[in-house]
């Protein structure tokens, strides 16, 4: 009873805390969007409307009430889920960011499997290695990743990889070629082409995603990478290992079975928070990929000015952060017998 | 600290510090080389004007997009410019960046850990709460949303690049804070009469300078990254000034014919960042406490 209690004060107080940090995030968002020096009454009524017209839209906006006014509207739009049309296209801004989102969150899937594949090995490779050749390889391997600028790694692969060898397909989703010849069911391409059982779509998607995927996985191992190294060196230097090791065990059975059996909570939440860190990564590879998903979205409508937009879209960013915080928060409580 | 002064030791101290940066960089050779980098850097931007073979914004359209060699060490670019000479100049931008960015983001992080920590309650939490907020994003993309309302030009991505970087340094600095704030002799100058401001500024602020000019090393190699992503969004510094983002940016279009355009300005970033990661990986290794118990 009293446990359920205390359960209860916590999830209270993660409730608050995540409530004051999503009202922080929106007043940073609108403090953000009223900054912006584009003028969002001529974005609409273009460049040669009379002064009526303009300051009928002026006042439409609520430009002509105090700024906590303007705030308060903009809290109550937000929370009724209206976040404004996009000036460019006209819609709704949240259809345009749900159509364009499954192709990033496709991107960001496969490079966090590559990401998670390259780094958790290396890791524990190092750790147990500590101080000898294959420890310093693995961490220069990994820093490596972690200083190239990902937009001109992302050129040089496509110099060497598409136009030099002729292996992987160039920018884009898929060629040129499929393009509209696969119905949209739910916006992820391969899933998309295996639905309409279309085999050549599917493999087109495959060998434009592999580059930029695998791009963005090695950016993102670095540091899965250093992290399960310093856990796994945690686990090494405990006592139960040496007793693992006396019963009997191989070396091999007390580093997989045990140390890495014991870290495993602990890498599930990093691998959630360099899910969300892949975010960043996409809005430059997708530049340079012409993939076109959230990140480019984002950067477009930045260099025209979209206002509604640009506050959207970093507004939604640090939702899905503050989502992934939380998740691995609850993974973390869930599967560790100690936090309880 | 690495500075191990046994008693018997009769070294002075300032000779006695050098000797544990030597003793350092001997062990760790991966850092050295980082340093050795980042001096090549420091010095090419001080004497870019003697190491420049031409003028970086000089344009010569009848020597548009030459390969590599004929006077031009790394060729040139659409407009007929040195590449090499511009990559040199852009070592002032980067130094640039790095030096204010350290400037405005280390007092900030402190003054914000350091005060949230010694003063604690609410204070803290507030100051936490709005750490945590900025936490809440990934750092371009934050940059990239300051840069659009302040509007693009180096100076605010250097800006925007400091707002979105001190919570990182603040949530280290109140961490220091916390644990020594109940130290004894922080009590001594309480006792004393000093005021919370000369407490915090005379003797927290200094024990947490180690660690958080470590840190802002390891952040050096994002922030540069960053700055570098800005520039090619077109964000940052603008044309024609020779910072190497924007040139990668000027020189996509004409990638697939003349390499040369981008792979240098990248090799440029490339090596910086690594160089800053290298040498803070180093010192970090040195300086934690937990890993100099395991040895």
């Amino acid at each position: 009873m009293a446990l359920s209690h205390i359960r209860l004060r916590q999830v209270a107080g993660q409730v608050a805390t995540i409530a004051i940090t999503l009202f922080g995030l929106l007043l940073l968002t609108f403090v953000i969007g009223r900054m912006m020096p584009a003028d969002p009454v001529r974005a609409i009524v273009g460049e040669d409307a009379s002064r009526e017209t303009y300051e009928m839209v002026f006042n439409q906006l609520g430009l002509d009430r105090p700024i906590w006014e303007q705030f308060l509207r903009y809290l109550g739009d937000v929370l009724t889920g209206n976040f404004g049309t996009s000036i460019r296209t006209g819609q709704p801004v949240i259809e345009d960011i749900l159509h364009v989102m499954p192709a990033t969150i496709e991107l960001a899937t496969f490079a966090i499997l590559i990401g998670a594949g390259l780094g958790i090995p290396l890791g524990v490779t190092a750790a147990v290695n500590k101080d000898r050749w294959p420890d310093h390889l693995v961490r220069v391997f990994s820093l490596f990743g972690h200083s190239m600028p990902i937009f001109w790694t992302g050129m040089i692969a496509l110099l060497v990889f598409y136009a030099g060898l002729g292996w992987v397909g160039g920018s884009g989703r898929m060629s040129q070629f499929y393009i509209g010849l696969i119905d949209e069911r739910t916006g992820f391409l391969l899933i998309d082409s295996l639905l309409a059982g279309d085999r050549d779509v599917f493999w087109s998607a495959v060998n434009h995603l592999i580059l930029p995927a695998s791009l963005l996985g090695y950016s993102s191992s670095a540091y899965i990478t250093r992290m399960t190294r310093s856990f796994m060196l945690d686990q090494l230097g405990q006592e139960y290992m040496t007793t693992a090791r006396v019963k009997g065990l191989s070396r091999g059975q007390t580093i997989w079975r045990h140390a890495f059996g014991n870290i495993r909570v602990q890498l599930v939440t990093i691998i959630a928070l360099a899910y969300g860190g892949l975010l960043e990564g996409a809005v430059l590879i997708e530049t340079v990929f012409a993939w076109p998903g959230f990140g480019q979205y984002l950067t477009n409508n930045l260099i025209i000015g979209d206002m509604n937009a640009v506050m959207t879209c970093v507004l939604i960013v640090g939702c899905i952060f503050i989502l992934l915080n939380l998740i691995s928060d609850l993974l973390y409580r869930l599967f560790d017998p100690r936090t309880k | 600290m690495t500075s191990t002064a046994r008693p018997h030791s009769r070294l002075p101290a300032p000779l006695l510090a050098l000797r544990n940066i030597i003793a350092f960089l001997w062990r760790t050779p991966t850092s050295a080389f980082g340093l050795i980098v980042l001096s090549v850097l420091i010095l090419t931007a001080l004497f870019a004007p003697w190491i420049a073979s031409h003028d970086p914004y000089l344009q010569d359209l009848n020597n548009v997009l030459q390969p590599p060699g004929n006077g031009h060490l790394f060729g040139t670019d659409e407009l007929g410019r040195d590449i090499f000479s511009r990559l040199v100049w852009g070592a002032r931008i980067t130094l640039r960046i790095v030096f204010l960015v350290t400037i405005v983001v280390g007092p900030i992080g402190l003054l914000v850990g350091t005060t949230a920590g010694y003063i604690g309650g609410r204070f803290d939490t507030v100051m936490m709460r709005i750490t945590d907020i900025f936490l809440s994003f990934p750092s371009l993309i934050l940059s990239l949303a300051f840069v659009a309302a302040l509007g693009p030009s180096l100076n605010n991505a250097i800006i925007a690049i400091g707002l979105t970087a001190w919570p990182p340094i603040a949530r280290l600095a109140r961490a220091e804070t916390l644990t020594f704030r109940k130290a004894d002799y922080i009590a001594a100058a309480r006792l004393q009469g000093a005021s919370a401001l000369r407490i915090i500024v005379k003797s927290i602020m200094p024990m947490c300078l180690p660690s958080v000019m470590i840190r802002l090393t390891l952040n050096m190699a994002t922030i540069i990254l960053t700055a570098a992503g800005l520039g090619f969004l077109g964000l940052g510094a603008q044309p024609p000034l020779p910072e190497w983002g924007a040139m990668i940016a000027t020189g996509r279009r004409y990638m697939i014919d003349s390499w040369w355009l981008v792979t240098f300005p990248g090799l440029a970033i490339l090596s910086v960042s690594l160089a800053f990661n290298l040498l803070g990986d180093g010192l970090r290794d040195a300086l934690d406490p937990k890993q100099m118990n395991r040895r």
